[in-house]
């Protein structure tokens, strides 16, 4: 088993953690949702809701105050998810691909609801 | 560079076992792979800084809590707390017949009781103490409880933690044990581990706050919060972090707050107590 993506500096926090990959839920696959539904207005609003989506916690989004840094910028979206539904799959359970990651699994723990998710979806697409 | 290699064969004889308990380390090897994940982390921290919290990462937010501290939020605290350890139960005895050796004593806590069976913290002794003495126990979050232990934290300034896990008693091990897998367990709707944000991300920005490091985090409690606008013990914080990641909360002094007392005491042993302290 290879771990090419581990930097050095995660390596201790995943030896410790070990654990924690073992805690993580049984990953459920994202339904069908339909994401031609999407508002990216409303998207908007939820990903600087701090009670809702709140991408701008973790994420520079160009335009949005005071963002963390703790994930990567939402830019250049479209080059870097070849189809709106790996977005929305990313979104919905981020450990699928990156099973350390820290992001909240919106969709998988019902953080947001279907329409909510494709909402989130059709702004980040325009990002 | 060898070190990595080290770690992630053991990485990978996790992931292939399925059973990390077999494979983790003693407590004195994940201690010293926790300290040493935070002095490679930020190179520029001295180890003593730790105990500071953000403020060791962060200059203009420390010139604020040294102003802070001119005139701490915690001294009324630490008074009232004075005056509650002197103050006589109604059968006319007080903590000092419970706690012979003085206030200052949160250098011994917390501790692998033997006979108990349990790890014991000082305010859970505090409350006991007024127990056994015929007097209704506090609150375990806040109030005169948090006082007593203010000012007790407050005497103990300058002692060095040094939690043990006795290797004569298995359940010590056990429980340290329970406190780390509560540590890294993802919890709560939004998924996190204590982990995910003061180890990995520790450092980085949510919004405008720092992440504080792991390392140093129960030197400096009870403490004052100013989001709080009052003093609360270090199980209150813990109940805050659990509902922030919308999981369920523990009770105060429950078993499961306990043992990760007791898990993150042991990765600060060597550093200093300095509470009662001052946080936003």
């Amino acid at each position: 088993m290879k771990f090419p993506s581990i930097s050095r500096r995660r390596a201790p926090a995943l030896i410790l953690g070990a654990l924690a990959i073992t805690a993580v839920g049984v990953a459920s696959e994202m339904p069908k949702i339909d994401l031609t539904s999407g508002d990216p207005a409303a998207g908007k609003a939820i990903a600087m809701d701090r009670s809702k989506g709140n991408c701008i916690a973790c994420h520079l989004i160009i335009g949005g105050e005071s963002p963390g840094a703790i994930g990567p910028a939402l830019i250049a979206m479209q080059t870097r998810y070849p189809t709106k539904e790996a977005l929305a799959i990313q979104i919905w359970d981020a450990t699928v691909k990156t099973p350390e990651a820290a992001m909240p699994p919106f969709g998988r723990h019902a953080i947001l609801s279907q329409q909510e998710l494709a909402d989130v979806v059709a702004y980040v697409w325009t990002l | 560079m060898k070190k990595t290699h080290l770690m992630l064969t053991a990485l990978g004889l996790v992931c292939a076992l399925g059973s990390p308990l077999s494979v983790a380390g003693t407590p004195q090897e994940d201690q010293a792979v926790f300290q040493n994940y935070f002095k490679q982390r930020f190179p520029h921290v001295p180890i003593d800084d730790f105990k500071n919290g953000a403020y060791a990462l962060d200059p203009v937010g420390r010139e604020n809590w040294e102003a802070i501290e001119e005139f701490p939020p915690y001294e009324a605290a630490i008074d009232n707390g004075k005056t509650l350890w002197a103050t006589p139960f109604a059968n006319g005895k007080t903590y000092a017949d419970c706690f012979p050796d003085g206030p200052g004593i949160a250098g011994k806590f917390p501790h692998w009781d033997k006979e108990r069976g349990m790890v014991v913290t000082l305010p859970l002794l505090v409350n006991e103490c007024r127990v056994a003495n015929g007097e209704k126990p506090y609150g375990y979050f806040l109030g005169p409880l948090a006082e007593i232990n203010a000012y007790m934290a407050f005497e103990s300034r300058g002692q060095i933690i040094n939690v043990e896990i006795p290797a004569d008693d298995p359940r010590a091990l056990a429980a340290y044990e329970k406190g780390k897998e509560f540590y890294f367990a993802r919890r709560g709707q939004f998924n996190f581990s204590c982990a995910h944000c003061h180890m990995g991300n520790s450092g980085s920005t949510l919004r405008t706050e720092i992440l504080s490091p792991a390392l140093g985090h129960t030197t400096h409690f009870p403490v004052y919060r100013s989001k709080w606008g009052e003093i609360a013990t270090l199980h209150r914080r813990y109940k805050g972090c659990n509902e922030q990641v919308r999981a369920k909360a523990f009770e105060g002094q429950s078993e499961e707050y306990r043992n990760l007392e007791y898990f993150m005491s042991y990765m600060d042993n060597g550093l200093e107590l300095n509470g009662p302290g001052a946080r936003k």
